[in-house]
């Protein structure tokens, strides 16, 4: 019995017959997780292998740091990317949309979108990237010792990770909050109702954070169970092991989306907190940080451009009427020298998945099955947040 | 050790380091030693290079910082405006809950079973040889997580128990089993009587302790053999039992009942800290069984036979005879079975148990990046506890260990 994991979620029903599977011989069941293509075996349960791998991460990650490998913190990590010929890119377990294997093993998602731009801005080759799936707990020690060149993992950009943890983050890429999701049957209507409710959160997240201060502000109690994947999350509130799922509201509407009835599913009104979710660098390499910051930025400024997969072509062939296309295509100007890249850089970047808004459209549009509006992410000439400073 | 007749006097020449048998394990106890420092002193400076590269410093003030998330076992006093420190005591005394409660029941599992693989009984010692291999092959983060995915699905959760005619009900309306977790009632201490009950339950075990004590010392004494079954059964429950309705029973139960969306009231036993501790316990056992069983076979047979041929009974050959030799064998493995489950608690986070690798060393950790500070607390703690509990079982082995005389 191979579960694919969250694109096929464990469903109550899958997870009882695997559990028949466990009485009949294997003592072990195994899910069936691809990381780029690679199968990885994974035996039943809360923790896997490969969690386990990445709480062995964070500790080495920590030792990395106490100087077992001397070189993490270099400056140059275009230079090392450049070597290895492939961007390390931190993103999640998986979560559908964002980030999360297809059945081929090939990452794919709105996260996955920026990560394979930036490897097409850099190397020119979408996808030259080594996905390295990370926990809400892993992923900055992942980032700080050097094991991954940015993370992608939808990360609140928040003052402590910015100043403290020492990360730079190059700008926001979805404006979220987080929400709560209950069953239906449960006929809760409003998040003040869930005084003395079980709540499942993923520790080492804002979440835990909020969560605990939303019901200290409202005076009610709750039980927190701290989790640490989506996977497991999903898993424990769809068995009745918490009422409530709290996360930020994209992933609960991604979550909910792979479940096997999302109709049995609410998501409450109140929403909690400011989560502006972004991709991240390590302090102290600026350069790096501008390669990805303007990568972001192309992405955003293409779509009020009006730059598109379709017509980048056409439009990178020779100079237009329009000057700064041309300066962001590279016909025009040395952008592309002054990031130290091929003039080139960001019509890669665009043509890899397409300008912000066919990324978001492809992977969590309302056409998908997590219909996401823009909202808050539409571009600023139609009333959203999305503002590119300009290509000069 | 090589015996040099009268060696030469007064010339110390250097290559005597290497050559003279007296001064060359000297000699290379110093390389060795100056190594280890000079390795360690690379790391420190390495650390400290890297870390001021990176902008970092070491300091241990977030500890005195708010937490800010909460903890859902709180053995004592905590919430999210708490410090991180508050979280890790949390933390450690979640830690050292489970410990507990795993080396005592490993070592009820680990004796019972030992014991039982030497039976006569050829079902008994098979079943017995099933359970120690079994458990002891099948890596211990498994059967966690095996335990804790069987009660999160085949239990029911809280809401099956609603309605007129709920799916589920308690047990004996005093028990509540639930896919978050066992609730059973919660004794309640009616002021200074109920201490007062208590009080006289610890006096009476003592006072079993010291009857048995008393027997023994007879036995050895004067050969005279006093009962001690029914005698230690009527101190155990009548005093106590006698004390309380001469009190006018001052201790009620506390049910669980089902309030909102929860079970209220009562203890509650979740499910992660029973599937950590069961999963612990088991795997333990099955370890110890086996150095129960060694030391029962490290008495040679002569023993059993010159016991009884003195006419002792079975049971006594073995209380008497067997077990007080054996336990000089089984107690230094037992130490390590017990350290074992201290440092396999840590496996915790897997089924979300917040003991101190998941307070300290991960959400703590991880909000405040304070990552080598919390790993070398961690260490110390983990380190602290493991040679203490080696000190007091040590004490315990040295008062069993042969004496000699
Ligand atoms: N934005 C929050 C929470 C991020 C988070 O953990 N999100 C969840 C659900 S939206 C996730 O990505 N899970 C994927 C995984 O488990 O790997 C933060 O940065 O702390």
């Amino acid at each position: 019995m191979a579960v694919v994991l969250c694109a096929a979620p464990l469903t109550p029903e899958a997870f009882k017959q695997s559990l028949g599977a466990l009485r009949g011989r294997d003592p072990l069941i195994h899910y069936t997780v691809y990381r780029d293509g690679k199968k990885i075996d994974r035996p039943l349960g809360v923790t896997t292998q490969e969690e386990v791998k990445m709480k062995k991460t964070a500790f080495y990650g920590a030792l990395a740091v106490a100087g077992l490998a001397a070189s993490t913190a270099s400056a140059a990590t275009l230079d090392d990317v450049r070597e290895r010929g492939v961007l390390n890119c931190g993103v999640t377990t998986g979560l559908v949309g964002f980030a999360s294997p297809d059945a081929n093993g090939v990452w794919d998602g709105f996260d996955v979108g920026v990560c394979r731009a930036v490897a097409a801005a850099v190397l020119g080759d979408p996808e030259a990237v080594e996905f390295v799936p990370t926990t809400g707990k892993t992923r900055f020690t992942a980032l700080a010792s050097g094991e991954i060149d940015m993370l992608a993992r939808n990360t609140t950009w928040t003052f402590s990770r910015d100043v403290d943890l020492k990360f730079e983050f190059v700008g926001i890429n979805y404006y979220d909050g987080q929400g709560f999701m209950v069953p239906r049957d449960l006929g809760v209507s409003s998040a003040k109702d869930l005084d003395g409710a079980t709540v499942c959160i993923q520790t080492g997240t804002t979440t835990e954070l909020n969560l605990a201060d939303y019901f200290r502000a409202n005076n009610i109690s709750y039980e927190p169970v701290p989790i640490e994947t989506n996977a497991e999350a999903q898993q424990q509130y769809l068995a009745g092991a918490c009422d409530v799922y709290t996360t930020d509201a994209s992933g609960l509407a991604a979550t909910r989306a792979s479940f096997e009835n999302p109709g049995d599913h609410v998501l409450l009104p109140e929403i909690v907190s400011k989560e502006p979710l972004g991709p991240l660098v390590r302090h102290g390499d600026n350069d790096w940080g501008d390669i990805v910051r303007w990568t972001l930025n192309a992405l955003i400024a293409a779509e009020e451009l009006g730059v598109t997969s379709a017509n980048i072509e056409e439009l990178a062939a020779a100079p237009t009427g329009n000057p700064e296309v041309n300066r962001l295509l590279g016909t025009e100007g040395e952008l592309g020298a002054m990031l130290g890249l091929e003039a080139d850089w960001a019509k890669n970047a665009i043509a890899a998945g397409g300008n912000y808004g066919e990324l978001f459209e492809k992977n969590i549009g309302e056409n998908t099955p997590i219909g996401l509006a823009r909202g808050l992410n539409a571009q600023w000439t139609d009333g959203g947040l999305l503002y590119s400073p300009p290509f000069r | 050790m090589t015996t040099v007749t009268d060696p030469p006097q007064g010339s110390f020449r250097l290559s005597m380091l290497i050559n003279d048998t007296r001064y060359r394990s000297y000699t290379f106890q110093f390389i060795a030693l100056a190594l280890l420092i000079a390795f360690m002193a690379y790391l420190g400076m390495n650390l400290v290079r890297n870390l001021a590269a990176a902008g970092l410093n070491i300091s241990f003030g977030f500890l005195g910082e708010p937490a800010g998330y909460d903890i859902n076992q709180r053995p004592i006093e905590y919430d999210s405006q708490s410090t991180h420190f508050r979280a890790a005591a949390v933390g450690i005394l979640n830690t050292l809950i489970v410990a507990f409660l795993a080396c005592v029941t490993a070592t009820i599992f680990g004796v019972i079973a030992g014991v039982l693989r030497l039976s006569n009984n050829w079902v008994i010692r098979k079943l017995m040889s099933f359970y120690v291999e079994i458990f002891r092959n099948i890596p211990v983060l498994i059967w966690i997580i095996i335990i804790f995915s069987i009660m999160t699905v085949s239990m029911p959760a809280p809401r099956a128990f609603r309605g007129e005619n709920p799916d589920s009900s308690m047990l004996f309306d005093m028990f509540a089993f639930t896919n978050r977790g066992v609730y059973t009632p919660k004794p309640v201490l009616d002021g200074a009587a109920g201490w007062i009950v208590i009080a006289v339950f610890i006096a009476s075990v003592i006072g079993i302790f010291a009857y048995r004590r008393y027997a023994t010392k007879k036995l050895y004494a004067t050969g005279q053999l006093l009962p001690t079954f029914w005698p230690s059964i009527a101190m155990f429950f009548v005093p106590t039992i006698l004390v309380y309705f001469i009190l006018g029973r001052p201790i009620t139960l506390d049910y669980p009942s089902l309030q909102g969306f929860n079970f209220q009231g009562g203890i509650q036993l979740r499910g992660s800290l029973i599937a950590l501790w069961f999963a612990l316990a088991i795997y333990t056992g099955a370890f110890i069984a086996e150095n129960v069983r060694a030391g029962i076979q490290a008495i040679s047979k002569g023993q059993t036979e010159a016991a009884a041929s003195l006419g002792l009974r079975p049971g006594r050959i073995m209380n008497l005879v067997i077990l007080p030799q054996a336990l000089r064998v089984i107690i230094p493995p037992l130490i390590s079975q017990y350290l074992n489950i201290t440092k396999n608690s840590s496996l915790a986070i897997a089924v979300g148990y917040m003991d101190v690798t998941a307070t300290l060393g991960g959400i703590t950790l991880n909000q405040t990046g304070r990552a080598i500070e919390a790993i070398l607390l961690l260490m110390l703690f983990y380190l602290t506890i493991s040679l203490l509990i080696s000190a007091v079982m040590n004490v315990y082995n040295n008062s069993v260990k042969l004496k000699e005389r």
